[in-house]
């Protein structure tokens, strides 16, 4: 007798939703490496310094490149300034975005706000119903039927993995739901996650969006030249490629249904142009056990938990050259995923039931 | 200080068990408190569990008279337990403390 078929559903509102709130796995305990309190409270402090010192620069880039793309327009010049342009537009927003929205970045609250608004029109995430679908991530990350951020379900689309890298889907997608924003409408599934009390905030900043994107594409319309997109709009999508290369690192082929951060998500040693790029996100698995820890704490953090961590990759190449197979052998063998080893140094229970990582990792 | 007949007081921990600017957690007759200290000493009690998703705020970090839920960063003043800002939307019950000798005493009714 054959198995069942597998149902991947990643929908909020369909089976795989329900299941997960059975099987315990929604808004469920999640595994925490030990660490004393004292030194976590030391990691968790916030400054304003590193945050300021590195706003202060990327928006000096941005003007820097910005500058030589406008002065060398029209001759072949402009394009290594406008791909550094769109990477600092369309790659570094992304991480400006997360940790503002996490609102560890700065200490002071404004300055994570107003980066984070900045961040959020600059990578297409409208500010408020991203925050809630963030914080459900951080509920229940890669839990099927819950998470809504899962980059790459099973069997992965790999023409859309492609096509992510300049954001073709999901870009039309979110403007897509800024102009039903900009209607006061929200999706189902976004009447799950955000409060209606935030729903006015959301109709609102679509407008003000959708204000300046008309403003943007009228100034090209009456000067007869799409320089004025090349700035701000079209960054979003030819400077997104890095951001995907970096994005796809967290959680792509890894176990889906568990609850242990170190068997879903990817820390990743990056150089330090990269980790200024990307914030310290690299540093995932802490992130996401730690959320408190600001990410200029993240390399210290991850150095007093890496003997309960599996071992942490050496560079994006090396972590490629882990996803690629997985993905392709996904498509035919959905059921796979990379077993994260944790190392024998860990400090859990393995064969405590209550322990996530003793879970097998099945669809559901 | 002059209490009401029918207030109930219980001791929720020794002034010394919570560090300055931290939060410690106390549990009671199936409920659960996170009772905090400032940087000058003043104590304070909030209900233990963030209103955002249940997840108890003794885990969490205390800056000046706020707390930072551990989970999604949703902050409270634990002066007031009024939320400030999404994900915490809706405000913290509060309660009286006071200090009786070296013990933290709670009031629970």
């Amino acid at each position: 007798m054959s198995a069942p078929a597998i149902e991947f559903d990643y929908s909020l509102l369909g089976k795989n939703a329900k299941l997960a709130e059975e099987k315990g796995l929604a808004s469920a305990d999640w595994y925490a490496s030990p660490i004393p309190r004292k030194r976590l409270k030391e990691l968790m402090q916030r400054r304003n310094g590193p945050a300021i010192r590195d706003t202060l620069l990327w928006f000096t880039l941005l003007a820097l490149t910005g500058f030589l793309a406008y002065h060398f327009w029209g001759t072949w010049w402009c394009i290594p300034f406008f791909i550094a342009y769109g990477v600092l537009y369309g790659t570094a927003s992304d991480s400006r975005w997360h940790e503002c929205g996490h609102r560890t970045a700065f200490k002071t609250t404004w300055m994570n706000d107003v980066i984070y608004e900045i961040a959020s029109f600059m990578v297409i995430r409208e500010s408020t119903s991203w925050r809630w679908s963030h914080t459900r991530h951080h509920t229940d990350t890669i839990i099927v039927g819950r998470d809504p951020e899962i980059a790459v379900p099973r069997p992965p689309d790999l023409v859309g993995v492609a096509l992510a890298f300049f954001i073709v889907k999901s870009g039309p997608k979110e403007f897509k739901r800024v102009a039903r924003h900009c209607l006061g409408s929200l999706t189902p599934e976004e009447k799950l996650y955000v409060p209606e009390s935030e729903w006015p905030r959301i109709f609102l900043v679509a407008r003000i969006w959708a204000l300046i994107y008309a403003g943007i594409i009228a100034w090209s319309i009456a000067i007869h030249s799409i320089l004025p997109l090349m700035f701000i709009g079209l960054p979003s999508f030819y400077g997104a490629w890095l951001m995907v290369v970096f994005g796809l690192t967290q959680h792509a082929g890894l176990a889906e249904n568990v609850l242990d951060h170190r068997l879903n998500s990817r820390t990743i040693y990056m150089n330090p142009v990269f980790r200024f790029l990307y914030w310290n996100m690299n540093y995932h698995v802490e992130h996401h056990m730690f959320p408190m820890v600001p990410n200029y704490n993240l390399p210290a953090l991850h150095a007093e938990l890496k003997d309960d961590m599996p071992r942490p990759y050496r560079g994006i190449i090396e972590t490629y050259r882990e996803i690629i197979p997985t993905l392709i052998r996904q498509r035919k063998e959905p059921t796979y995923f990379v077993r994260r080893e944790l190392p024998p140094t860990a400090k859990t229970a393995a064969n405590d039931p209550g322990y996530a990582h003793a879970r097998p990792a099945e669809p559901l | 200080m002059s209490h009401l007949p029918n207030e109930t007081w219980v001791k929720a921990c020794e002034i010394g068990d919570i560090e300055p600017e931290d939060v410690i957690r106390f549990d009671h007759e199936g409920r659960t408190f996170a009772i905090y200290r400032t940087s000058d000493d003043k104590y304070y009690a909030t209900d233990g569990l963030c209103t955002h998703e249940k997840v108890h705020l003794a885990k969490g970090f205390v800056m000046d008279h706020i707390i930072e839920c551990p989970k999604h960063n949703g902050r409270f003043d634990f002066t007031t337990g009024k939320a400030q800002g999404a994900p915490a939307c809706v405000n913290l019950a509060t309660y009286a403390v006071r200090i009786n000798g070296t013990q933290v005493m709670l009031r629970v009714s």
